[in-house]
Order: C-alpha cells, then structure tokens, then sequence
C-alpha cells in the first residue's frame, strides 16, 4: 500500500507536468479576441471602420473613461480627446479664447511658452498617429487577398473596399494635422510592417505631397458628395481638405497653390451643398439636421458616444460665472474658457443684434482681462449648447449631443475669396462677394450686412466671425503672419497684458519628447532644442 | 539536574543490555524518544552509524531497529528543534534503548521555515530573517503583515491608512520594480498566494486571522528567495500558521476591547479665521457667501470607534494520533469614519497526523473567513477639509436629505446643486451605504512520505487552493446630493441615487511535489540535502459586470455590459531544486535553481531559469574561536542569485487582441451606432525581469549569545526592468507598453540587533534593534538615451487634472519629485507664482521642472524593548523613518486663494497654510502646484505601541493561566511635517484616512 501511494503520487505529478509543459501556458482571454476573428465578417469590417472613425470622437473603448487609447501618465479626458486638444492647441493659442485652469501646460497655449512635454500637445501627437496606425491597419486587414482569405465575396466585399478610401481619407487629414501643427512627424503607412523598423521623419513639404497624392487617389473612389451615411467621409470631404491645404500651401511649401484652393473649393461649393437658416442652430445638440452644410461631422451623443472630450468639452468649459446651465443642456458648467476682447471686437455689436454669430455671454462678464485665471473675466461664449432648436435638453446633460463640423460649406466660400483674393487664377472677385453676402445674409437673416467690396484683412476678420471656437484660429493667424509677430497682439498674447510677440519658431509646435526619445529617427523642429 | 537522570537511564540501559550480549550475533534495537517534558517525540530519525539502517519513530514515539550488528554501535537521534544525540550502545539480541532529547536552546539553533524545507538558523546562508509569535507587535491588531511591522530590518511595512482592515504597502529592501510590482511573494503554509486585490475586501491579506499565525519568515536575499524564482525578487514572506502539538488539550481564549480616536486632522481655518479670510481678501461677491455657523467638519465625520476582537483555539492530539487546532475568531471593528466596520468571522483547523507506521507526515489547513465591511466613503475626508465652516450642518428643510449643501444661484440648475463644489461630508457618509461580503479559504493538504526502501529520501505532495468571493452593493438614496438627478432617460425624467452590485470570484489552484534526501557523507564529515520539485499553479479572477442603476432600479442607458464576465486567468509552471552541503559543520554550501514557465508570455520567451548559491563559514566553530569568552557567535554569509518578476502587467498582451466598445463608447454612422473593435497594444518580446542580488552578512552573537544580530550588505540590480516606455508613434497600437528596458539598483545596509539586557529570576530586559539603509538609482530607462527627454511622470495629484509630481529619470531613485523650483522673498516667504528658470532660456516651462529630494526614506529604524518583572511585563515598540519627502497636495490643493474665492464662485475652506505661504493659485497656478515649497521633510519617529501586562497566573484549581494587558496603539508620532501624517506609502499626502490611536485592553486565557 505504500508503495501503491507512492506511485500514485509520482504519477499524478508527472502527468500534471506534461500536461502543462505542453499547453497549459496557452491562455487566451475571455472576451477579446484575435483578427481573424475581427475580420471574418462583414459586420466585423465595419466594426473595426467604426474605430478607425471613431478613434477622433472618443477617448477609449469605456465611455466616457476607462479604456483609455492614449497609454501613460496623461489624462485621459483632458489630453488624448482629438477635438480638445486640437481646439487647446489651435484656439487657446489665439486671440479666440482663454483658459483659467491649472492644469499642466494649458496656460503655456495663451503665454505661447510651450514646451516639448506639453501634455496636450504630446495627446494629440499620439492622438493623431493613433489613428493614423488603426487606418494602416484596416488598409491591412481589408486587402483583396485578405477579404477573399475571410471568404467575404460579392457586394459584401465591395462594400469593404470602399471602406479603404474613407480610411485613406482619415489617414490624410490625420497627416494634415501634424503637418499643419508640428510639421515634421513620424511618418508610417500600411506598407510598413507593425512594429518592424522605426519610422522615419518627413518633412512637411513632403508631407504635404503625400496628402495631396493621397487625397487625389481617392477623389473618384470615395462616394458622391452627400451620398454616404451620416458621419463618413465622401468626394467632397476630400476636396474640401484639398481646398484647406492649398490655401496654406505657401506655408507648408513656400509655394502657393491658390488656384487650386479655388478648383477644390469651388468643387465643393457645386456640389450642392446650401447654408442652414440660423448659423444660430449650427451647434446644438440637434445639429445634424444641417446636414445640408456640413460636409464631414465628428458625431458625438450624449448615451452611446460618451467623452470628457469633443464637444461635451466645449459645452461645459465655456460655462460659469452666472451663464444658466438649463439653457446650455448641461448639469452645471467647468468655468475655464472665454474669449478675449479681440473676438467680440469684430462685431458691431456684442449681443448679437444685428449679426446673429455674435453669441456672447456679458452678464456679470468684463470684456477686459486682468486675470485669466478668473473665469469672470472675458466674455463668455454661448455658441456651443447641449440643447435642440426647440429648447429641450440633449440625451445627457453631461455629455454633449453636438456633432462637430470639421468642414462646413461657409469655409469654402472663405476660401475661394481669399485664394481669388491673394491671386489665384480660377475665381473671381464678384462672385466671391456673393459667397461673403451668402454668409451675411444668413447671419444678419437680412441684406443689412452685405459688403460690396472685400479685403484680406476682411476676410482674416469674417473668417474669425464665421469660424470662431471651431479650430481655425492659429492656423489662419499663421497664414496672416500674425500669429507671432509684433504686428497683430491680443491680451496676455505671449503672457504680457497687452500682449507681445514671440520666437518666430513657434508657428510650428515641438515633435513630443516621448517621441524623440522612442525613435532617434526623429529630429526635434528647430528653437525647442 | 536531567543530564545526571538521563545518564543513570543510560547507565542502567547499558548495563541491562551487556547481560544479553552473549546470545546474538544480529539484534535489534528499540525504545521510546521523548522530549524534555517527557512527552514522545514523533518522527524523530534514528540512524545507526555508519549503515544505512535507520527508522522514525511513530505516533507514540516508539522506535524499532532490526538487523544491527551485534556488538558496539552508535546511535545517531535527530529531530529538528533538538540537539543531535550520538548513543554508545552495546547491541545483544533486543536491546532497548530509550532516548531524552534536548532542547537546541541556543537561539541560534531554532528551526527556520525555508522555501520547501526546515533549516536549523544556524545553518542558515542567505539573509533570511524571522519573528515569531512572541515578538509580535501587540495590540489591536487586524491584519496579519502589521504584526511584523518594524521588526526586521529591510522590511518596510507602512499601513495604507487607519481604516478598518486597511493593507499595508510592503517593501523588502525597496522593492525592485518600476512598473510593475514591488509586493513581496506570501507564501501561506507553503500556498503562494495571489496579492491581487479581492472586491469587496480592503485588503485580501486581512481575510487572514492574525492570531492563527505562528511565525512570519522573511527570505530577503536571492539565495534565499531564488529558489521561488520567478515571484522572488521583491523577496519573500512565508507565513506559517499555529498547528496542534501532542499532549495535553489546551485551550485559549483571548478578547480584546478597544477605542480608536481620531489622532490628528488636517490643520484647517476655523469658521472664524475663515470668514476673516474671506472678508479681507474677498469681493463682495464672496463675502456675500459667507454664513454664520461654526462647523467643525473634521469633528463632525471622526467619531472615537469601539471594537472588539474574540478568539478562542483548542489545540491538543486525538489519542495521541491525531495532533490538531481549531481556531475561531470574530472581529468587530468601527472606523474612526463615521459609518465604516468590518465584521469578520474566521475559522482554521490544522491537522496534522503521521500515519504509515511514521512514514507518512499529514498536514491539513483550512482556513475559511466571512467578513462583511462596510465602507465609509473616503471622500467625505477631502469634502471635511474643504466644505465651507461656516455653514452649518444640516439646512433646516427637507431638500437633500436635510443635509446643507452648496446650491447653485443658477434657477436653471437641473439639481439646483452648485456643480464641482463639495458635497456635504456627512451627507456623503451617511447617504451612501456601500457593503460587501467576502469570503475567502486557503487550504492545503501536504503529505511528506519518507520512503520505507531509503528513509532519508522523502517525497512531499502538497495540493493547495485558495478561493474568494466578494460582491456588494453601493446604495445611495434619491435626495443624496451626491448623485442627485444624476440622469435623464429618452422623455427626460430625471433619476437620482445609486443601487449597484458588483461581484468578484477568485480559484487559485496548487501542486507541487518535491524529493527530499538527505544523506551523511564518509568523507569530510559532510552531509548532502537536496530538494528538488515540481509546482504547478493557476490563478484565476471572474469579474462580473453589471449596470449602472438609478436608486429605484432604473438603468442609466448606456450602462448596459457587453458582456455578463470576464475570467483573466494566468499560470505557471516550475521545476525547482536545492542543494545543501554542509563539511565539518562550519562550512555551508548552498545552491538552488528554479526555471518557471509562465503564461503570460510568449512561447519563445516563456521559460526562464533563476539560479543562486551561497556560502557560509561558521567562523565561531573554528579552534582559533574556542577560546573567545566575548564572541559566542560569528557566521559569514556570501551569496549571490538572480530572480524573477512577472506581476503587474497584462496576462495576454504578448500579442494583440481586439477590445470592443462599451455600449457609452460607440460611433455613430447615419442613425446607427456601431461598437467599436479596437486592436490592443502587445509586446511580443515581453519576459522576466531579472534582479541580480549580492548578499554579504555577518550573524553575530556576544556575550554567551545575550546580544545577537546581523548585518547585510547587498546589491541588487535589476535588469530588463517591466518599465512603460514609450512606443515609436506609429509602430503600435498602443504608445506606451510594458518592456524590458531599463536597469535599476537597489544597495543597502541591513543591521540587527537584540539584546538581553538583564537576565535575572524575576527581571528581564529584551532589547531589538533594526536599521536600514537603502539607495535606489535608476541607472537606465530607455533603449536609445535621449539627454532632452526628463524620464516619465507619474503620480497623479489633486489640483490639476493630468498634473503629476514625480518621475522615473536616470540616475536618479525612483521616487523622485520633479517640480518647480520656488523663488523666496526677502521675508523668506514664497512668491506667488514666481519659479526660478532653471536652463536660462528666458521662460519658465515644463523645461525647467528639476529633480528634488524623494519620497523613500533614507535610513529607517526599528527598536523594541520588553521588560519582564514577576509577573509584570511591559514593552514599546516603535519606529523611526529620516529624510522621506512628502507632497503636501493637502497645502497645495487647497492652501491657495484660488481654492478658497473658488473661481467657480463658491466658498472652500484650506490648509491654514495660506496664511503663511499667501500663494494664490492665481498666478501661474499650474506651476505653482508642483512648487518645490510642497516638497516637505517628512522624518518621524512613531511610537507604534506601549503595552503593560500582567499575569495573574492560575485563576481556577492549577488552570486557567490569565493574562491582562492594555496597549496604546500610534500612541504619538515626533515630525517636523506640518500634514496630518507623514507616513505615507507613496509620498504624496492627499487627505489620507487618518491612523487614530487606539486604546486596548486584553486578556488571554489558557488552560
């Protein structure tokens, strides 16, 4: 019996060992699975599409935290939202808005003392390239051979390989942001093997190539304009960032495309696209019924698309001091961003008056800034509200319902005029007037505001009336030659009172330490060594 | 006196013997073993010398050698605790020889539990340091690492913080780790357990009953720990519970009453100091907002908290053959915050037969808890600091619960609630109700064979498991501000209040199964013990999800889980060995191997082998040493090894999987919403990080042994460091992982000492002493070194969102502050806002951060002292910690103007350090919040407990031995720091739960 006892024991573990030499150490998880899984179906495809688009309306797979995308010591709602830190970096920057909070490196964009390690800056780098790698992916994933690998055929797998476009298209305007606001990133596409060789830098002029080569790929491929679903990409999304980048080629280049702006803008303006009644209802919590004027929408709802970022930021930051949370659509407001006087200075009248996009909040407000951390200081902005045209409070009253417009129609007129304006063959003065009068005539619902005649400083002015708070400022500023010169300031513009210019270098923002020191390819823009 | 007695026995043995001698040319040998009380001693190995025969004795310690040679013959007697016996005998026919064992009463000499074994202390070569239950800290005690709390040294145990059950953070010589974990392995009567925290439970540990467990070993150095591997370099803790011994049933009752009181609160401005300050620096708006109470908030949520801690164990052996313990324990604990308690109810048994004819050594453990907590909400701490003193406690109407709460002016509001502000402390104690249910067992059968052909060689078979199962429920009712109208559905109805479930179950499953053999040598009076063995163990977590439901169960849409659990699971498998060669007694040899394979990784980078050897010299049994009347023990230890670490990062992530969307994170295409398939960020490379350690001790022992010690001298350097670093952006779907990149040190200086002051009939003075010394650099944490990249920032803080305070930079430890450096005044007072620019550049930015002071303790201290007079016994034990920095994010966060005239336009009340300091939060206020003026020394001295006792011997007819003692727990702590605390695991001090002191009377019972 002892020896039986023995044996067994001996056996049992012997057994137990071979057992789990060979697979016991194969652990999958529960409930994430593997590509092919993903991609074995069609509906995963547009799942995964989903991700690609969705990558610049949330911040994670948890609504509205938890799941973060953006890995590291950075926060997650504050500094990895696309939107947010897109609007810190194009808008805190100007003359458009102020911040009052501590948070690390936000008083930086106002001061325009930024730094490599600025946290919003480093989320939206990373941000903007994690997009940029969920596309790459998808180009991946979605290849002939490997549609026709999963067994997906017919117009299932035409479906799919329409996807590619909207992806690339993603991928472009993803690259327009770092072009635009870093200039020189790390650059990767479907070609490079994940995780093979560290990526190379470009340069902006080639970057700016490869945009324009990509969107020009894809401009017949993509669906007619106005015929995808809501929230995707067609013809006219690319031809409308086409018409962006032209207009600040001279900038990226050195070489100005004018009359492309005008080709592409105009492409757009034909398209059939018309202006909504009220630029008062464009950014409520119902927005998408101006689905006549928006060409591409970042979506956002308060339940099923939920962020401490996009436009749930924007609702709740521009709210304190005594502005009424109801009509706002919120629980109650974060008090941190205003506008400096500059804004309101350009239309005739603060309250809105005469032309209906001056949307301020004055009550208990001073239009002059002594402290910008005092949220009382400085107007307030009402043109973002969590509310519907009729007055009723979006699905949440902490997350916003509002869908962003990163290109509406108005943009385009502004284009045309301004390229037709600096020389670009194509356009012509005239009827860039009548675009300019479209625009007023919406915002003063009458003829009252019409203009006969139209300037670039005009036009630098009705871009900030028409485009304010929708991330326009900094880069047009840039093209104006007024973004770091002495020539044009604004309160606390380089953190004086009144306002002082800065190093020439900091029309570009720095590539993020994090990635410098991830890839020595890498080489830092010139002035923040 | 019993040397004289045994040597009669043996004379007249003897001499019985020799008559029989005659008749016989083989005999046998038999008699009973038994120890100095004269009970049998069960499994004590009998070997005749110079033969392979040998035998152990039985349940009644009984013995039986046969087939011995007639003639002379020596007897060789071991049983662990005892001195060896060598038994001259003159063998004839049956000749019975019974055998008293002694005592090893050298100090030295006590048997220390190992990794798969017993050792004798004295044969020790690694840095392996041990307490037992009568050097325990006493007093109210409630979970088990706090019962070693400043008694070793390296060990550094600090308490989370004063609530009920709360864990401690243990750090063994500073933990060898950046990300991922720095926890020690615990070992529970030979079951690895999982530190991974239990739902429900404020610290899986505390499901442990502290008075179940006899003796805690701490294997620090990797000669040591080595041989457990993979889970070995943050060091070891093996906790050994109490087991029945043979003879006579006893029983032992303890109870314990005690009191918490709140000790120290944060140092706010007083309702009038308050209004004062908002008068003098506020506009009329502020002023506006002043009321006229007097509240103390502080007071209003700490409460003194009663307590009560019951024990009864009943240990004896069933006829001799059946050695057992049972143990129940019931504790009631309060938290000093109102609202909290733990109630826990635990129960152990041990059995521990040996069955087989002795062959076969049984022993069972089961230990089982049911606790039931309820937690106190901690945010009640920071609202206390915070929520305006002069408002008064409840509002005198039915709103909220009748609680006073800051309302917003706005009548649009949609909760009338002014958004952001705090919420009334105690309406957030007492409208929120958040209990739990744990339950937890550990068990073990171990069963040791020793082989009948070759009884030194021993097989051990030792199945374990350790299950859990915590769920709970957090309530808050409909008026609670706290979550008032906190959601709309589709028609807009608003719903408020909280009624969620969570649930958690945790299977841990062990095998393992080792030889044993050990064997005297003919050559250089050596012997030879070697283990080797196999472990297999499975971790397993299920974590139920639930939705988010309004107080009358309505569901928040979007809450919806995709997905009724998730079951991470990890393993390992391991094969391990050991070898002990000891010559001539004085030189010891040890070397040990492991290789574990682990499921977290890749099949190329799975398996990984840890191996370490040590030396010892005991120099003390030298002839050059025989003649020193001052020395009376000298042993030098060498050793070196290298070990593993695998906690702390993704059970999977060695490759990429798809995450998809919660039903909150979908988007939007036309009118439909999609989940989202995210692919996760992997490193396909991922494997142990390996720690180097170099050990040098020196036991010592003076004075006949009256002071003993040791001191250690160690390196250790940790290579392939699991540190986060940075993805080159583009090349990974995640831009932070968990690699191997990066190497870190850790060296120190460990020194021990105890002491037997006096030594008398009736008065004894023990005296303990421990100190160390430890320096941790980070030496590399990237692959390419990038001079303009500062390292990584972590440790979030309160006062800016996304704000952190420390960083992992190279060549500096650690815990490293990075912050801004404060320019000073002629008055020596900060100014506002002002830092000076570090790098001259014109600006002052993120650039100009700089490294200041850490967070680690630069020498920490341990000292105990016990006194025995008759039948009096008193003790204190305390601790002591130099140069730890603190965060003082209590000063920062709200010691500043900007808190106080909240720009928000509300009242909050501060740090009384605005008074001095006058930073206004106002001026570069997110620089002003990482000044290195919150950068505070945090060296104290903390008297961790006073006890007095006294015995009061037989109360019943020769029974019931009753002892009586009162303690006082955290009876004072002696700091410079201006914070509540300066004892804080993580060196940033953010409204902690306040360590109360705590009053304790005891008594024990035994009969």
């Amino acid at each position: 019996m002892n020896l039986s006892l023995i044996k067994t024991m001996i056996a049992a573990a012997l057994i137990t060992t071979v057992a789990s030499c060979t697979d016991k150490l194969d652990l999958l998880p529960t409930n994430d699975v593997t590509a092919n899984i993903v991609y074995s179906t069609p509906e995963g495809y547009k799942q995964a599409l989903a991700k690609v688009y969705g990558a610049y309306a949330l911040t994670g797979n948890t609504g509205p935290a938890g799941n973060k995308d953006i890995q590291g010591s950075i926060d997650e709602g504050n500094f990895t939202d696309f939107l947010r830190t897109y609007w810190y970096a194009q808008e805190l920057s100007t003359d458009e808005a102020v911040l009052g909070w501590s948070d690390p490196g936000l008083p930086d964009f106002h001061n325009m003392n930024w730094s490599p390690t600025n946290s919003a800056l480093t989320g939206l780098y990373y941000r903007s390239l994690f997009q940029i790698t969920l596309a790459n992916d998808f180009l991946r994933q979605s290849t002939d051979a490997k549609i026709s690998e999963h067994g997906i055929t017919g117009s299932d797998a035409d479906v799919i390989k329409s996807y590619r476009s909207e992806v690339r298209f993603l991928r472009a305007f993803q690259y327009w942001v770092l072009m635009d606001l870093y200039g020189t990133p790390a650059f990767v596409t479907e070609d490079d093997v994940l995780g093979a060789d560290l990526p190379q830098q470009i340069q902006r002029a080639d970057l700016f190539l490869y945009v324009e080569s990509e969107l020009k790929a894809i401009e017949t491929e993509l669906l007619d304009p106005r015929s995808n679903e809501y929230g995707r990409a067609d013809k006219a999304a690319a031809w409308a960032l086409l018409a962006r980048l032209y207009l600040n080629s001279e900038v990226y280049t050195g070489t100005e495309r004018y009359s492309d702006a005008i080709t592409y803008s105009k492409k757009v303006i034909d398209a059939g696209y018309s202006l909504s009644n009220d630029y008062r209802n464009l950014f409520l919590a119902d927005n998408h019924k101006n689905k006549n004027e928006f060409i591409l929408t970042i979506n956002y709802d308060g339940v099923r698309s939920q962020s401490f970022g996009g436009t749930s930021f924007i609702t709740h930051a521009a709210v304190g001091g005594s502005m009424p949370a109801q009509s706002f659509g919120i629980s109650g407001g974060w008090g941190g961003i205003r506008t400096t006087e500059n804004l309101p200075k350009l239309f005739p009248d603060y309250s809105g008056t005469a032309d209906k996009r001056a949307q301020f909040y004055q009550d208990g407000q001073n239009i002059e800034i002594k402290d910008i951390s005092s949220f009382t200081d400085g107007f307030g902005v009402t043109k973002f509200r969590n509310v519907t045209q009729a007055g009723v409070a979006g699905s949440s009253l902490d997350y916003s319902d509002i869908d962003f417009p990163l290109f509406r129609l108005p943009e385009m007129y502004l284009i045309y005029a301004e390229a037709t304006l600096r020389g670009g063959a194509g356009g012509d003065k005239a009827t860039a007037i009548t675009y300019i009068n479209k625009m007023r005539e919406r915002a003063y619902m009458n003829t009252s505001g019409n203009v006969n005649d139209i300037s670039l400083d005009f036009i630098l002015d009705e871009r900030a009336r028409e485009l304010y708070w929708e991330g326009f400022r900094r880069t047009d500023l840039i093209r104006y030659k007024k973004f770091v010169e002495n020539s044009y300031l604004w309160p606390w513009k380089g953190g004086s009172k009144n306002g002082q210019e800065v190093e020439s270098y900091r029309t570009l923002f720095p590539i993020p330490s994090d990635d410098l020191t991830a890839n020595p390819n890498l080489k830092q823009n010139a002035g923040y060594n | 006196m019993k040397k004289q007695y045994l040597k009669k026995i043996s004379l007249f043995l003897f001499l019985a013997m020799l008559t029989n001698l005659a008749f016989a040319q083989t005999g046998s040998i038999s008699g009973q073993v038994i120890d100095e009380t004269n009970e049998p001693v069960i499994g004590a190995s009998i070997l005749l010398s110079g033969t392979t025969i040998a035998t152990s004795t039985d349940e009644n310690g009984n013995y039986t050698l046969s087939g011995v040679p007639a003639g002379n013959q020596t007897l060789i007697i071991r049983y662990i605790g005892y001195l060896n016996q060598e038994q001259q005998i003159l063998v004839s026919g049956n000749t019975t020889l019974n055998i008293q064992l002694e005592v090893d009463d050298l100090l030295l000499d006590e048997v220390v539990v190992v990794g798969y074994g017993t050792q004798k202390k004295s044969d020790l070569t690694g840095s392996i340091a041990s307490v037992s239950s009568d050097d325990f800290q006493q007093g109210a005690i409630t979970t088990p690492e706090q019962l070693i709390s400043g008694k070793i040294a390296g060990v550094a145990i600090t308490s989370n913080n004063g609530a009920p059950g709360s864990g401690s953070t243990i750090r063994i010589r500073g933990g060898a780790s950046l990300n991922a974990s720095n926890d020690p392995l615990i070992v529970i009567d030979g079951v690895p357990v999982s530190n991974s925290s239990i739902s429900g439970a404020a610290n899986p540990l505390n499901l442990i009953n502290p008075n179940d467990i006899e003796n805690f070993t701490v294997l620090k150095d990797a000669s040591a720990t080595a041989i457990y591997g993979s889970r070995a370099s943050n060091g070891v803790i093996l906790i050994t519970t109490k087991k029945g011994k043979s003879g006579a049933t006893k029983i032992n009752f303890s109870s314990q009453f005690s009191i918490a009181t709140p000790y120290k609160q944060a140092d706010v401005l007083s309702a009038d100091q308050f209004r004062e300050y908002v008068n003098t620096y506020g506009n009329d708006t502020y002023k506006s907002l002043l009321g006229t109470a007097n509240t103390d908030w502080q007071k209003e949520i700490y409460q003194n908290a009663p307590s009560t801690d019951n024990n009864i164990s009943i240990s004896g052996s069933l006829k001799n053959y059946l050695p057992y313990r049972i143990s129940v324990g019931y504790l009631n604990q309060d938290g000093i915050l109102k609202t909290g308690n733990l109630d826990r109810m635990t129960a152990a048994v041990n059995l521990s037969p040996t069955l087989l004819n002795n062959h076969l050594k049984v022993n069972i453990n089961v230990k089982g808890t049911y606790s039931k907590n309820k937690f106190a909400n901690l945010d009640a701490i920071g609202a206390a600091v915070s929520f305006d003193p002069t408002k008064p406690v409840y509002s005198g109407n039915d709103n909220y619960g009748g609680y006073y709460e800051i309302l917003d002016p706005d009548p649009t509001s949609s909760t009338g609630i002014k958004q952001l502000a705090p919420r009334n402390p105690l309406s957030l104690l007492k409208q929120k109700d958040d209990r739990s249910t744990v339950q937890r067992s550990i068990g073990n059968i171990q069963l040791d064979y020793s082989l009948p052909f070759l009884t030194d060689l021993h097989a051990n078979l030792n199945l374990g498991y350790d299950i859990s199962k915590g769920e709970g429920t957090i309530v808050i009712p409909e008026s609670a501000a706290s979550s008032y109208r906190r959601f709309q559905d589709d028609n807009q109805n608003f719903f408020s209040g909280v009624n969620n479930q969570y649930k958690q179950t945790q299977q841990n499953q062990l095998l393992e199964f080792y030889l044993n053999y050990g064997k005297d040598l003919d050559f250089w009076n050596s012997r030879l013990d070697v283990v080797g063995g196999y472990a297999y163990q499975a971790f397993s977590t299920t974590n139920y999800n639930y939705g988010d439901y309004s107080f009358d169960g309505q569901l928040r849409p979007g809450s919806t889980p995709l997905y009724e659990f998730d079951k991470p699971e990890n393993r390992l498998v391991s094969f391990y060995g050991r070898a002990n060669y000891t010559i001539n007694d004085r030189y010891l040899l040890t070397a040990t191997v492991r290789t574990d394979g682990s499921s977290r990784f890749s099949k190329e980078n799975r398996w990984a082998t840890f191996p370490s050897a040590a030396l010892a010299w005991k120099i003390i049994d030298e002839p050059f040493m025989t003649d020193s009347k001052v020395i009376s023990d000298l042993k030098l230890r060498i050793g070196y090894g290298i070990t593993g670490q695998q906690e702390g990062i993704g059970n999977y992530d060695y490759i990429s999987y798809y995450n998809l969307s919660t039903e909150s994170a979908q988007y939007q295409f036309g009118d439909d919403f999609y989940n989202m398939y995210r692919p996760g960020g992997y490193y396909y490379n991922r494997k142990w990080e390996q720690t180097a350690t170099s050990n040098i001790g020196l036991d010592y022992g003076f004075l006949n042994n009256r002071i003993t010690g040791s001191l250690d001298l160690y390196y250790k350097k940790t290579s392939d460091l699991l540190n986060e670093i940075g993805q080159s952006a583009g090349t990974n779907f995640s831009n932070k992982i968990v690699a191997n990149v990066g190497s870190m040190e850790n060296k120190g200086i460990e020194f021990g000492l105890n002491a037997q002051a006096i030594q008398r009939d009736n008065f004894n003075w023990d005296i303990g002493f421990n100190m160390t010394y430890n320096k941790n650099e980070i030496t590399r944490l990237t692959i390419e070194d990038n001079p303009t990249s500062p390292g990584n920032k972590y440790a979030g803080i309160s006062g800016g969102t996304g704000q952190t305070v420390q960083i992992f930079s190279v060549n500096y430890p650690r815990s490293t502050f990075y912050v801004y450096q404060q320019v000073y005044g002629e008055d020596g007072l900060p100014l506002d806002g002002i830092f000076v620019d570090r790098n001259k550049d014109g600006v002052v930015n993120e650039n100009d951060l700089y490294h200041y002071q850490n967070s680690d303790p630069k020498l920490y201290f341990g000292l105990s002292s016990n006194v025995n007079y008759k039948k009096w016994t008193a003790g204190f034990s305390l601790r002591a910690s130099y140069d730890n920095y603190i965060y003082n994010n209590v000063f920062s966060n709200t010691g500043i103007e900007r808190n106080i005239l909240n720009p928000l336009v509300y009242l909050n009340n501060g740090s009384t350090d605005v008074l001095n300091s006058h930073i206004s939060g106002n001026i570069n206020g997110d620089r002003a919040l990482l000044s290195d003026y919150y950068i505070q020394n945090g060296s104290f001295i903390r008297m961790d407990n006073i006890n007095i006792g006294y015995n009061f011997g037989k109360i019943l007819k020769n029974a019931g031995d009753l002892n009586i003692g009162f303690n006082i727990q955290n009876a004072f702590v002696i700091t410079d720091y201006k914070g509540v605390d300066p004892e804080l695991g993580n060196g940033i001090d953010n409204n902690l739960y306040p360590r109360p002191r705590t009053y304790v009377l005891g008594l024990n019972l035994s009969f």
